[in-house]
């Protein structure tokens, strides 16, 4: 099982937390969207089992037309075994999701959608350049569920600039009267170089302190799980069976291709990520050059990769999967460097899985440096 | 004896002396055009990158001048303050020395203190200007400084470039015309300076000297006078591009010796030789032991590579005597070496060629001086160690090494660096324009304090333009307290310093200030104190590490978050667990680098 995701790098306007590769000049769409067919041709050899998730990732694919995904979703079914029950998923801005686009979305078969609410407060929106409000996002998900769509994300922030414990609580409150079926929550990160990150900087900008921004997570963790949401990844919930089977593949290690500028691709071996720049890539591509870097994973990479991503989830690491794939030396290691985290309470293990606790969660890179194996 | 003209180089760093010297060698034809690696006589990497020379080199040029074969030794000598007793040894086997000035920067403190010991050696001085090819030469004001500090005439400035070429011939002609051959009888008892050693893996030690009485043949049975040892002279030479084997040198000539020697320890800088069967009645004058002035632990990140270090210790000694080593341990560092360095430069020398040659991974501690240490008792005892002091109440008096500091600056900075110098304890001396807005300061101030960044802030202060030289100036009795480091209690031995107690509090608060900036944050609190005694003097806190978190971890942020996370992991591993509290290697230099 494999999955596919698809990098569309163009926004109307730009986040001011965002770090991701993205223009707001739109020239390049139609040859863009010609060099990501060719790339589908040229990579179809990637993947040689079935296709269970494709992912329009952005960026903000939501501008594009559904003429547009559907010439993109015909390649990728032209070249690849896509399962009949896919989960095929569209990030969103709300302000895109009319009715008029959700019915044309539902006929070329997209059946999740990945709504970027991020804030119901339109002060708090406002300081982070999100061009949607309050409003559309909350039109958004009603318009989205009346037309059909019956597995829908919301994304949310926390910690943003102008927003205090409790206005975080009333932001989760709302998020659970939408009854929506996943919710992914991510705490804010002055990401270097960007504009926030550069307000903070010259102190125009305070980040929350860590003890608001803990207790606002233990909030989160707690509300969804009362309203009947799976805690199965550190900033991700979801209502039984409606996790996201696209992102979980990545903490299961499954292969995936990443179609499309600054795109990732996995396949058990290496790793491998397209060129950044959109020109650069188009020409590459048009030119039938190398439009990728890659590494060649080690034995210790895949190690450090494993712990990491398996860390991410609730579940943790399956120390079976540990041992067989690397071994008992491997094995001793990781469990001798738990040893301490077990021990005041951060780690935990259940059956034969190592899992982060709550506590844990907040402190997770440090466990995970710690866990992990360099020579 | 009359065709030979020994002469070394007098210049302040980045002045473009071996640039010079190759021009030298080029134009006498003593090494090819494409032979020329760029600056022949700094051999070592370090030196070439820092620009700076480290050992002393010789090399011997042939000149023809009006129709006669002439031999030009030239001595290259170390350009830094830590190696003045080498400068003064090389200097001392020369009749001449080529005084290099750069045009575009004028005279500086180094270039003064060594020209004066070239004049006090009696050297025939030939000023040059260089760089004179450099748009922003000022060579009007700079012949004014060298007239007014030599009392020259300023036609006897030689013009130069050793980027062009520039004056070159001159040079070599004024090397002929004005440096005075060497005097000395070849056939008195024998009495060879020496100036210089190096350290050959195949061939043992080797030495570099002038003769300046005597002649000395191959084979011959010699004694070095102040080691009281005894060798063959097994080789013998001159010192070309390569080593030039000869049946016999004398008076006047300057070569070099292999007599088996294994180790650096046995040959000294100043040290004469002379035969066993017919002595010379005294030996040169000049010869000092050389002794180490600052000290620092020296530790090993893993505790395993504690013999690892002592083997490269042993064998930077065999060319570097100078640097002194014995075996200490320390509670929070394990096993290590107290090492010996002749001044700062040379410690940052010894740490890099640690780091770059044998690849080891140390720890250095906070530096300090050597004290003299009088107890109640009567005692008197050396320490180079705070964790070597006695218990404050057998202690009468210590007394902490002098150093009497020239300082050449621009007016404009005066003010700043005299408040610099008096925050170190410094003693304003005397002040003296060297020319129109150039002034020289002498200050008597503890070396210990300079050791505490005083170099890097009058750096900064002067925006780069001050320049610092100074030699020992004795012992005096000083007020001084240790004070020690604590992290969660626990006090960090190799954190403590000897410091004048008027600075104590300061310093204590500043360092905890730094620590709290260079250790990173943990899993609990930990609480960075200064004491004094059972006496706190400062404290800092560093809050526990309460949020850590990666928001998203999708496909695309893989690779760079375990890359991310990978780094700190290797960067933990290069910090020293001291209780529970890991502390990185930078941290103990804290005190070093103090804003």
């Amino acid at each position: 099982m494999a999955g596919i995701y698809i990098h569309i790098p163009f926004c109307k306007s730009k986040c001011s937390y965002c770090d991701f590769y993205s223009k707001t000049d739109f020239s390049q769409r139609k040859e863009l969207i010609d060099c990501l067919i060719k790339e589908i041709h040229l990579q179809k050899n990637y993947i040689d089992e079935n296709v269970e998730t494709i992912y329009f990732g952005g960026g903000t694919p939501s501008v594009l037309s559904s003429d547009e995904l559907e010439r993109i979703l015909s390649a990728l079914e032209a070249n690849f075994l896509i399962e009949e029950d896919a989960e095929i998923t569209l990030e969103a801005n709300p302000d895109d999701l009319t009715a008029e686009y959700l019915n044309a979305l539902k006929l070329i078969k997209i059946n999740r959608l990945s709504i970027g609410v991020q804030s119901f407060d339109n002060k708090q929106l406002k300081a982070i350049n999100r061009r949607h409000s309050s409003e559309a996002a909350l039109t958004a998900v009603e318009v989205s569920k009346n037309n059909g769509f019956n597995n829908i994300s919301i994304d949310l922030i926390f910690g943003l600039p102008e927003q205090d414990l409790a206005s975080w609580k009333e932001q989760v409150n709302k998020a659970m009267y939408l009854d929506i079926q996943h919710l992914s929550a991510y705490g804010l990160m002055y990401e270097e170089g960007t504009p926030l990150w550069r307000k903070m900087k010259k102190g125009e900008v305070v980040p929350v302190d860590d003890e608001t921004s803990i207790a606002m997570y233990h909030y989160l963790v707690k509300t969804c799980v009362e309203n009947g949401f799976e805690h199965y990844e550190i900033s991700n919930f979801a209502k039984p069976d409606f996790r996201s089977r696209h992102n979980s593949a990545y903490w299961q290690e499954k292969t995936y291709l990443g179609i499309g500028p600054s795109a990732h691709s996995y396949n058990g071996i290496s790793r491998q990520w397209n060129i950044l720049s959109i020109s650069q890539y188009c020409r590459k591509i048009n030119q039938g050059e190398t439009f990728y870097e890659k590494e060649i994973l080690s034995l210790q990479d895949k190690y450090n990769d494993f712990v990491m991503v398996s860390l991410r989830t609730m579940d943790g690491i399956n120390f079976e999967i540990l041992q067989k794939r690397f071994g008992e030396k491997m094995y001793n290691h990781c469990l001798k460097s738990a040893e301490a985290f077990i021990n005041n309470g951060k780690l935990a293990i259940d059956k034969n899985f190592l899992r982060l606790t709550i506590d844990g969660v907040m402190t997770s890179d440090q466990i995970i440096v710690e866990l992990m194996y360099v020579s | 004896m009359k065709k030979i003209r020994n002469f070394c180089i007098i210049a302040h760093i980045d002045h473009g002396k071996s640039t010079l010297a190759d021009r030298l060698l080029e134009f006498t034809e003593t090494v090819s055009g494409k032979d020329l690696q760029a600056q022949v006589l700094d051999s070592m990497d370090l030196e070439r990158e820092r620009g700076i020379t480290i050992k002393s080199h010789a090399i011997q040029m042939n000149y023809k001048y009006e129709g006669e074969e002439y031999i030009l030794n030239l001595i290259d000598t170390p350009g830094h303050v830590d190696f003045s007793y080498e400068v003064s040894r090389s200097i001392a086997a020369c009749e001449g020395a080529l005084l290099i000035v750069d045009a575009t920067q004028g005279i500086q403190a180094q270039t003064i203190s060594n020209l004066y010991m070239a004049i006090e050696h009696d050297l025939e001085i030939i000023p040059i200007m260089n760089k004179m090819d450099v748009d922003s030469a000022m060579p009007e004001e700079v012949e004014d400084q060298i007239v007014e500090l030599l009392g020259c005439k300023p036609e006897e400035i030689i013009r130069a470039s050793g980027k062009t070429g520039m004056g070159i011939n001159e040079i070599l002609e004024a090397i002929v015309k004005r440096v005075p051959a060497p005097v000395g009888d070849p056939n008195a008892p024998l009495q060879a300076l020496i100036f210089d050693s190096v350290f050959n893996s195949f061939r043992g030690i080797i030495a570099y000297f002038k003769i300046v009485n005597g002649t000395i043949n191959k084979g011959d049975l010699v004694k070095f006078v102040a080691t009281e040892k005894e060798y063959n002279a097994d080789e013998l030479g001159v010192l070309q591009l390569d080593m030039v084997p000869q049946e016999t040198l004398s008076a006047g000539n300057v070569g070099y010796i292999i007599s088996g020697i294994k180790t650096s320890k046995e040959v000294k800088v100043g040290d004469t030789i002379t035969h066993v069967k017919r002595p010379c009645d005294k030996a040169i004058s000049g010869f000092e032991e050389v002794k180490p002035m600052v000290f620092a632990g020296v530790y090993p990140i893993d505790a395993e590579d504690f013999e690892d270090l002592r083997t490269s210790l042993e064998k930077l000694q065999l060319n570097d005597a100078s640097l002194t080593f014995e075996p200490e341990s320390s509670v929070a560092l394990g096993f290590g070496f107290r090492c010996g360095f002749l001044g700062m430069l040379h410690m940052e020398i010894i740490q890099e060629r640690l780091d770059r040659e044998f690849d080891m991974n140390v720890i250095t501690t906070v530096p300090n001086v050597s004290y003299i240490v009088h107890t109640k008792k009567g005692e008197v005892m050396e320490v180079h160690n705070p964790a070597g002091l006695p218990d404050i109440m057998a202690i009468d008096v210590i007394e902490e090494p002098y150093i009497r500091a020239s300082i050449i600056t621009a007016t404009d900075y005066i003010g700043q660096i005299m408040t610099l110098c008096l925050g170190k304890r410094g003693e304003l001396v005397k002040q003296d324009y060297v020319s129109g807005n150039r002034v020289e300061l002498i200050y008597d101030m503890p070396l210990g304090e300079i050791v505490f960044d005083f170099y890097d802030r009058l750096k900064s202060i002067s925006k780069g333009y001050a320049s610092f030289d100074y030699h020992m100036n004795g012992f005096r009795p000083s007020k001084l307290v240790k004070l020690d480091i604590l992290l969660n209690g626990e006090s960090v031995d190799a954190l403590s310093s000897l410091i004048h107690f008027d600075n104590a509090v300061s310093l204590g608060r500043r360092m905890c200030e730094k620590l709290k900036e260079l250790i990173p944050r943990q899993q609990f609190d930990i609480a960075i104190q200064a004491a004094i005694g059972s006496k706190i003097i400062a404290r800092e806190t560093i809050k526990a590490l309460r949020k850590d978190v990666t928001a998203k971890c999708y496909g695309g942020d893989v690779s760079r978050k375990r890359k991310l996370l990978e780094k700190q992991k290797k960067g933990k591993k290069r910090m020293k667990q001291i209780g529970s509290v890991e502390v990185p290697q930078k941290a103990f230099l804290a005190v070093l680098k103090l804003d």
